[in-house]
């Protein structure tokens, strides 16, 4: 029974995954016009759990708006919001990724709400003993990172230099939440994801911190885009996002205040 | 020409080959030959050609005989064993990775045993990317033969048994040559899957270049900082599969 549930709990989420990917090739609904006030927010995969809870305390406040999500990849989200995608609101995983929406003229002056650091995810029995950064040269233990195409791949290679540690992963995962699944599976012995995802997992994963993490620390963006259909909720959705209550849910979640 | 179906059918065109033509709209044709040099692409093109070759030998191997026991036998359950053999069709691919990882993975139910007996792991080899395509791809040649054996007529069959051929050689003098249009179409139709496979080779197989990489996954990462490439590779992808399935059909259907 409980490895049925846990089968389903896994299944469960890659259908996430799935619907996640799908829905950064349809782009999230136009705010309707007329009829009730709506939001549309992109934002990184990384932010589906805490900005959920914080779009719920959105709606709760401002009865009648509906905030809808498109959760992704940022660099995708990006393409999209520069292709016109119709959104209000962009929360990047990088600076970077931001700047190619700022770049093209959609977005100003964005700010750096939360930070994000890398720990070393191990599965809860920690098979492969894993302990530190060195541990992870042992060739005999399986370690997979992100793809240097994503953030979290670009943060790994850069706390793997920091640290002067050389990785032969087995694979380079197209997003932290694959990473992620891989460990929780069994399938590798360790990872580099980001604290938050650890936390996420509740407990199916063990996290291990690092010193070298702090050389690779993510900064996360967020930006009322110029051209959203909804600019004064824009504003107040940010302004959420950057107060102590919006604070305190992401803390609660593994981000660092900036 | 009836116009109910003439202008459905242009409909139809269209919308399948528009898409092939903003491709070559958006191609960066100026830096093409640079970035076919590029040993990446040429390390995933071999990649994907191998596995998706390999997946379809696997896939006649032992999808021809389970679209004979299908068509011919009169199995207890045969329905229900028909609806099983298309979940691959209907399961998002990704999923149908996790399904493998559960059962062949090192913590798998089988691949437990498999890897503490001999110590071997399929997730993250090439070999298991072909698993994730075979798998993906085997109901495409299934339901193919399958079709072909129903279609068939089953009285040269009979006649050869009658003359005292057992059914294994009916089998193999009768009823394959009778329905060898069937199997190369099925198999046509599979290497193609297998070759375009992304979700459940990622998932299971994960992605290393020369290792796991294939054309498809090399496309969804190159599409995250560098769209151009990512179109480049498509193209590719698009043109040697288009090349070696116009050659096929041509030869050993004689299906213009």
């Amino acid at each position: 029974m409980l490895t049925r549930l846990s089968l389903a709990a896994v299944l469960a989420s890659v259908l996430c995954l799935t619907a996640c990917g799908s829905s950064s090739g349809t782009a999230a609904p136009a705010s309707a016009g007329g009829g009730s006030p709506s939001l549309t927010v992109f934002a990184a995969a990384s932010l589906t759990e805490t900005f959920t809870e914080l779009g719920r305390q959105f709606e709760s406040t401002h009865s009648g708006t509906k905030v809808t999500f498109n959760f992704g990849s940022s660099a995708t989200l990006a393409q999209q919001v520069t292709q016109g995608a119709p959104a209000d609101i962009f929360a990047a995983a990088s600076p970077a990724t931001m700047k190619t929406v700022t770049d093209a003229g959609l977005a100003s002056a964005p700010t750096v709400f939360v930070r994000n650091t890398l720990q070393i995810a191990v599965p809860e029995d920690n098979p492969a003993k894993v302990a530190s950064l060195e541990d992870l040269t042992d060739p005999k233990v399986k370690v997979a990172l992100c793809a240097e195409q994503v953030p979290c791949g670009a943060a790994a290679v850069k706390a793997l230099d920091a640290a002067g540690v050389k990785v032969t992963p087995v694979t380079l995962e197209q997003d932290v939440k694959a990473t992620l699944t891989k460990v929780r599976l069994g399938e590798v012995d360790a990872a580099l994801v980001y604290r938050t995802d650890v936390i996420a997992s509740g407990g199916k994963v063990r996290g291990i911190d690092f010193p070298e993490a702090g050389q690779a620390v993510n900064d996360y963006p967020i930006a009322a885009l110029t051209k959203a259909p909804a600019p004064d909720l824009a504003r107040q959705f940010v302004d959420l996002v950057l107060s102590q209550q919006g604070r305190d849910v992401l803390t609660k979640a593994g981000f660092q205040a900036p | 020409m009836p116009w109910p179906l003439l202008v459905p059918a242009l409909v139809g065109l269209a919308f399948l080959v528009l898409p092939l033509a903003g491709l070559l709209a958006r191609a960066p044709w100026q830096s093409l030959p640079q970035r076919l040099a590029e040993p990446l692409v040429l390390e995933a093109l071999r990649l994907s050609l191998v596995t998706a070759t390999i997946a379809t030998a696997v896939c006649l191997l032992l999808g021809v005989p389970l679209a004979w026991l299908l068509a011919r036998t009169t199995l207890p359950g045969r329905r229900v064993l028909r609806a099983l053999v298309t979940v691959p069709l209907v399961l998002p691919p990704v999923v149908g990775g996790v399904a493998l990882l559960l059962v062949l993975g090192r913590r798998g139910l089988a691949g437990q045993w498999l890897y503490d007996a001999f110590g071997v792991s399929l997730p993250f080899t090439t070999t298991g990317v072909v698993v994730a395509e075979a798998f993906v791809a085997m109901p495409f040649l299934v339901i193919a033969v399958e079709g072909a054996l129903r279609a068939a007529d089953q009285r040269y069959e009979e006649a050869a048994a009658t003359l005292g051929a057992s059914r294994w050689t009916v089998f193999r003098r009768v009823t394959l040559p009778m329905v060898a249009p069937g199997v190369l179409a099925g198999a046509v139709l599979c290497w193609a899957r297998a070759l375009g496979e992304f979700g459940a080779t990622i998932t299971f197989a994960g992605n290393f270049p020369g290792r796991t990489q294939t054309m498809p996954l090399a496309v969804y990462l190159a599409l995250e900082t560098d769209p151009d490439a990512a179109i480049v590779l498509s193209l590719v992808l698009l043109a040697v599969s288009v090349i070696v399935l116009a050659g096929l059909r041509d030869r050993w259907t004689g299906t213009a």
